[in-house]
């Protein structure tokens, strides 16, 4: 039977022959993922289920990432946990600050998701991995227990939503929007019970970077993971950082979908996301002059090298508005040193930028960056639902580095195309 | 747990659609892991009255995509000490679903009653049977996956696997 990326990915991985939608069956992944926020759960799990052994500790990676640094005595134990199961466990891949950065954007750089990888993640936004033709699929402590103890996990084999990307992107339109476009159409539920595949002749305008922004949101819809079409850009991606690589899966003619949509990325303007929704998308021109208090720019979609540099070309030489404080968080230790190199967090860091250390920080509300009641954040997150980043009464518009780096500027939403043209002016 | 052959009475507590994990427990308290400590937190920003009004084996029904964003663990774990014992939903976050259930709280799907069921009032659950009734109305809920009704059965996923350790029956090891 003609199978999606999804059957295809899963079928690898599964212990029993039938592998379309609908069924149950018993998944091996390929990686396993754990944080400081969900891994110390797991570890509690692990011990109740009186598993002796990790299954496979080879295929497990650990990140400290969501308060680390840590920010007090809870946080700093939820780290130590971390360190003492990997060293008990043996488990190599055990990531702190300053070798490691955000788990999703972590995860890729270490070139351990090859295509038709399938990676099991104690956090929803596994979902990330998707842009490199694999299967992410986020998942709670206990079933990451019993996958550490079991190897395995049982699942309900997804539908596929296929999702045709055409044209090309116009300036100051890049993945964040695209991803944005997406919960536009499907809203916060319509990906319930799918994963999103990805293709068409669009995604050749799309750098890796901007893949991973788009798969991030995946979850953001409700859908179970994301498959994008792997090719020559994800192949040379994973070249650079593995030693071999598997062929691209692609879907097989006559591939069975719940549904298909078309994305035109030539037709996409730069888009926001209103609070509380991150399916509230609209436009950026229809919320300008919205005055803002902060601006995040970082996060495991969207603190990667490509929003780094857009960040930097809309500062470079310019300030951030008086009463607007601008914190960016490059995603990884590795990005941070790219940037570095590249005179990116300068630019940044002159136009009066906080350049915080790689850590989901403020993006889930966690430290660095929280909002007071009736503040206002343009953020690169994926996440504005009510309170996220800090107090209830607070508002998180979420958006490309673009369109955040020219809130910064403004002191207000604008669109980074209106801000451009008033500096050539 | 509740008992899956037998009716379990609680009252129900209703809240709508789209309720995320940030909602069910905020992320600031992510570092903490004593369930008492998280009940407290439950549903704060939502209604801070929630873990006094809230009394043990209480329903909370909810709309469509309950439990959406975050995989946080700590959101169940939140509701069961809160004092929830089951929930109804039109439909729920496929992760938070699982969560839920491998703590032993179930989750029922059922859009009709959903819509239907009445705040404030008291409900009866039959868990194996997929029945739902206030008053004199009912409604049966989407039969549970058989994997859903085994860890549901062994009291949750810790005890499952437990089992399933225990007798080597642990075919997902073939990496190992
Ligand atoms: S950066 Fe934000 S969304 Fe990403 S893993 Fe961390 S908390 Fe989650």
């Amino acid at each position: 039977m003609a199978k999606t990326i999804a059957e295809k990915i899963l079928a690898r991985h599964a212990f029993e022959g039938d592998v379309s939608s609908g069924r149950i069956v018993t998944i091996a992944p390929d990686v396993l993922l754990l944080n400081d926020v969900s891994g110390p759960i797991a570890f509690d799990r692990f011990k109740a289920m009186e598993a002796r052994r990790v299954a496979s500790p080879e295929r497990v990676v650990l990140v400290a990432d969501h308060f680390a640094p840590a920010s007090d005595i809870a946080s700093a134990s939820a780290n130590r946990m971390l360190r003492e199961f990997a060293s008990t466990y043996g488990i190599a891949h055990h990531y702190e600050p300053g070798r490691g950065g955000i788990e999703h954007a972590l995860l890729a750089e270490l070139g351990m998701v090859d295509h038709g990888a399938v990676v099991f993640g104690a956090d929803s936004h596994t979902c990330t991995a998707g842009a490199l033709n694999a299967l992410g699929m986020g998942f709670g402590s206990a079933d990451l227990a019993a996958a550490l103890a079991t190897g395995s996990l049982w699942l309900r084999t997804p539908e596929t939503i296929r999702i045709d990307l055409t044209g090309s992107p116009a300036g100051f339109v890049t993945g964040k929007d695209v991803a944005l476009s997406v919960t536009r159409e499907l809203k916060e539920d319509g990906g319930l019970g799918a994963v999103l595949e990805f293709g068409g002749p669009g995604l050749a305008h799309l750098g890796m970077d901007e893949r991973f922004a788009i798969a991030n949101m995946a979850v953001e819809a409700g859908a179970d993971a994301c498959a994008f079409e792997g090719d020559e850009v994800s192949a040379a991606y994973l070249a650079t950082r593995r030693r071999d690589t598997g062929p691209p899966m692609l879907p097989d003619d006559g591939a069975h979908y719940r549904s298909r949509l078309s994305i035109d990325l030539s037709a996409l303007s730069p888009l926001i996301a209103r609070p509380p929704s991150p399916a509230s998308v609209v436009p950026v021109e229809s919320v300008a002059g919205e005055r803002v208090d902060q601006v995040y720019i970082g996060n495991c979609a969207n603190g990667s090298l490509t929003d780094l540099r857009q960040a930097a070309s809309i500062l470079k030489g310019r300030r951030v508005a008086p009463g607007v404080r601008l914190i960016v968080v490059p995603a990884t230790q590795q990005i941070m040193r790219t940037a570095m190199a590249e005179g990116l967090l300068e630019i940044l860091a002159a136009a009066g930028a906080v350049i915080g250390p790689s850590t989901c920080g403020a993006c889930f509300g966690g430290h660095f960056g929280i909002l007071a009641a009736g503040e206002t954040a343009v953020a690169t997150t994926n996440r504005n639902f009510r309170g996220r980043m800090g107090h209830p009464d607070s508002h998180v518009f979420l958006a490309s580095a673009w369109t955040a780096a020219a809130a910064a500027v403004a002191g207000k939403i604008v669109s980074p195309a209106t801000l451009s043209r008033d500096a050539d002016a | 747990m509740i008992p899956i052959d037998a009716d379990h009475i609680g009252r129900v507590y209703r809240v709508g659609d789209h309720v995320d994990t940030d909602a069910i427990l905020p992320g600031r308290y992510l570092a903490l892991r004593d369930p008492e400590e998280l009940g407290r937190h439950c549903f704060e920003a939502l209604d801070p009255q929630f873990c006094t009004r809230v009394k043990a084996g209480d329903i909370l029904v909810a709309g469509r995509n309950f439990g959406c964003g975050s995989s946080r663990e700590h959101a169940p774990i939140a509701l069961l000490a809160a004092g929830i014992r089951a929930v109804i939903a039109a439909s729920a976050a496929r992760i938070f679903y699982r969560n839920a259930i491998n703590l032993g709280l179930p989750v029922l799907i059922s859009p009709n009653a959903s819509a239907q069921m009445k705040a404030g009032e008291p409900a009866t659950i039959r868990l194996g049977a997929g029945l739902i009734r206030q008053g004199d109305a009912s409604w049966r809920a989407d039969p549970l996956d058989g994997e859903v009704a085994a860890i549901l059965a062994a009291g949750g996923l810790v005890e499952r696997t437990r089992r399933r350790l225990a007798n080597h029956d642990t075919r997902g090891t073939a990496h190992g």
